[in-house]
């Protein structure tokens, strides 16, 4: 059986009172065990709701179209926008995908020592383990840290060390696939390299990482493939050195442009609004390559290596 | 009264924390001068954060003083006299603790405005949206119903209400995208380029500070500067 999670045609919208939110539209993706993929847009563009909406986190005024089919020797092939809250949790949440949140703090328990919630979930997956406490240890030094390590609150953990608490609770169940929703943000510069370096390690171990970020640098130290967000659609995606350094879609090229050690200048113009969306290219209303044929929306080349969702590439 | 003279926004020998016996900041002496923007590094924990409170006026040092153009800070956070407190403007890393997120974001950039009962505050409110690209359609959304970009726009905008003569900015940007953290500090520049104001620009990100930043310092992890 291949090892697969194989997203087609999701999109998920939110009903608010008198407007619609597309957050998500028609994003296809497919990730392999030794894969790593990296999504990267500008913040509301659509990402962690897409991670959310795998998951099953998503709140009760969201619509979800499309399916997102996961495959593994783990359990039975699913429809992961279809399954029930209860199959997501017994059979695939921390089981088959593992995921490291946005605020990893925030999810930890603060009564409690990292130690003690790591146990638990060490008991709560493997009942027959005869040395949890030996368990939680080796999969805590796999995420960077000591047993004494373990032994903080919430609290006394600095942001490093929450980020890496929260990686040892995604590992536990050894889920072969990791969805990391923006696991870089606010830490220093070498816990950012520790922590791309443990899913470069992961990825070689066989596992696949869907790393969530608004960060082009990390991105592009990790990945193998980066796609890029716009308005709740893919509209670019291919190996990190094209979608970089040649990049065919115009708002990929300003995402770039925007860094600080090239020319810092932010891409023209608003972020879209997504209760009210142009048709045809979402980026028209922002781009210096628009053409009459941009009213016609532009799609995505299904699994080519390099592609954009552009009428005009650059 | 004569006009103040313009030295800055000054930290002399500033001990802060949070526990006496253990102070973050040892002997702390920064100048942010009028016109120009300081970029302050380090590594996290090393006390960047305290230092901005203290040069916002939000944190009481232990020892040390705080100078406004001269003229020493007497009181902190609800203590600090209001002619001082409305010259410097504070930016946060994380705009969804600064702003109630049941407030639009036109209640929100109203708030500095209501509180020193500024005149015309609907026409400076559009002033100021337009200044920082945020449209009406966005001004009338609760905060919890906008992305982090979009508050830390209205954030910037509830900031700049009062026309502060420095902004401490405390890892602004860390939570936004290359795009929006260009355009924000392109906004800041417009505005030290229209106004003379003075900038501390504290980021862990020694790219962005070297694009950012006039000159910079570095707190080291006792808390000294180096
Ligand atoms: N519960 C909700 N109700 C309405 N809109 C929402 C809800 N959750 C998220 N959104 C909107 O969906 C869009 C995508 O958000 P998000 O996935 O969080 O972006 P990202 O993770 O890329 O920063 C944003 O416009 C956001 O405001
Ligand atoms: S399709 Fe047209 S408007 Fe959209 S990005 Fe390409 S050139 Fe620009
Ligand atoms: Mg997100």
């Amino acid at each position: 059986m291949v090892t697969e999670l194989a997203v087609d045609h999701v999109s998920v919208r939110f009903d608010l009172p008198g407007a619609t939110v597309a957050a998500v539209a028609d994003v296809s993706l497919r990730l392999r065990p030794g894969q790593c993929l990296a999504l990267v847009g500008e913040s509301g563009c659509g990402k962690t709701v897409l991670a959310s909406a795998l998951l099953g986190f998503l709140p009760g005024n969201a619509q979800v179209s499309g399916s997102a089919t996961l495959s593994d020797d783990r359990g039975p092939t699913l429809d992961l926008l279809s399954a029930t809250d209860q199959q997501l949790a017994t059979s695939v949440r921390g089981r088959r995908i593992g995921l490291i949140p946005q605020s990893p703090a925030s999810h930890l328990t603060p009564v409690r020592t990292a130690r003690a919630q790591l146990e638990e979930v060490v008991r709560a997956h493997h009942p027959a383990e005869p040395d949890p406490r030996g368990r939680a240890n080796g999969v805590a030094a796999r995420a960077g840290l000591s047993p004494a390590d373990l032994d903080h609150y919430p609290h006394e953990l600095s942001g490093g060390m929450a980020q890496r608490v929260a990686t040892a609770l995604a590992l536990v169940g050894d889920p072969w696939l990791l969805i990391a929703d923006e696991p870089t943000t606010g830490l220093d510069h070498h816990l950012v390299e520790g922590l791309l370096e443990e899913f470069r390690r992961l990825v070689a171990d066989g596992h696949a990482v869907l790393l969530i970020t608004h960060d082009l640098a990390a991105a592009q130290r990790v990945a193998d493939r980066i796609a890029v967000m716009y308005a709740g659609r893919l509209i670019e995606i291919g190996p990190p050195s094209t979608v970089l350094d040649a990049p065919g879609h115009p708002y990929t090229r300003g995402l770039g442009d925007a860094l600080p050690d090239r020319a810092f200048t932010a891409v023209p113009g608003m972020p879209p609004l997504l209760t009210d969306l142009p048709p045809g290219c979402s980026f028209a209303p922002r781009c210096d390559r628009v053409g009459p044929e941009c009213a016609e929306l532009p799609t995505l080349a299904a699994d080519a290596e390099h592609a954009v969702a552009c009428h005009r590439p650059c | 009264m004569p006009p103040p003279v313009l030295t800055g926004l000054r930290a002399e020998a500033v001990v802060a924390g949070y526990d006496p016996r253990r102070p973050v900041l040892d002997r702390v002496d920064l100048t942010v001068p009028p016109g120009r923007t300081v970029g302050l590094a380090g590594p996290s924990g090393s006390g960047k954060s305290t230092l901005a409170r203290v040069l916002g006026l939000l944190h009481a040092p232990f020892s040390g003083t705080v100078h406004l153009d001269g003229e020493p800070v007497t009181g902190y956070r609800h203590r600090t006299p209001h002619a001082q407190r409305v010259r410097i403007g504070v930016l946060f890393q994380q705009p969804r603790l600064s702003v109630d997120p049941r407030l639009t974001l036109r209640a929100a950039i109203t708030e500095p405005l209501l509180a020193t009962r500024a005149p015309r505050q609907a026409e400076r409110v559009a002033e100021l949206a337009d200044l920082v690209m945020l449209t009406p359609d966005l001004l009338s959304r609760r905060a919890h119903e906008v992305s982090d970009g979009q508050l830390q726009r209205a954030c910037l905008a509830r900031t700049l209400a009062l026309s502060p003569d420095y902004l401490v900015c405390d890892e602004m940007t860390t939570m936004l995208d290359a795009s929006t953290t260009a355009a924000l500090v392109g906004l800041i520049r417009d505005y030290q380029g229209r106004t003379g104001a003075g900038v501390l620009a504290i980021s862990h990100d020694a790219v962005l500070l070297r694009r950012w930043a006039d000159d910079t310092v570095h707190l080291t992890p006792d808390g000294v500067l180096a």
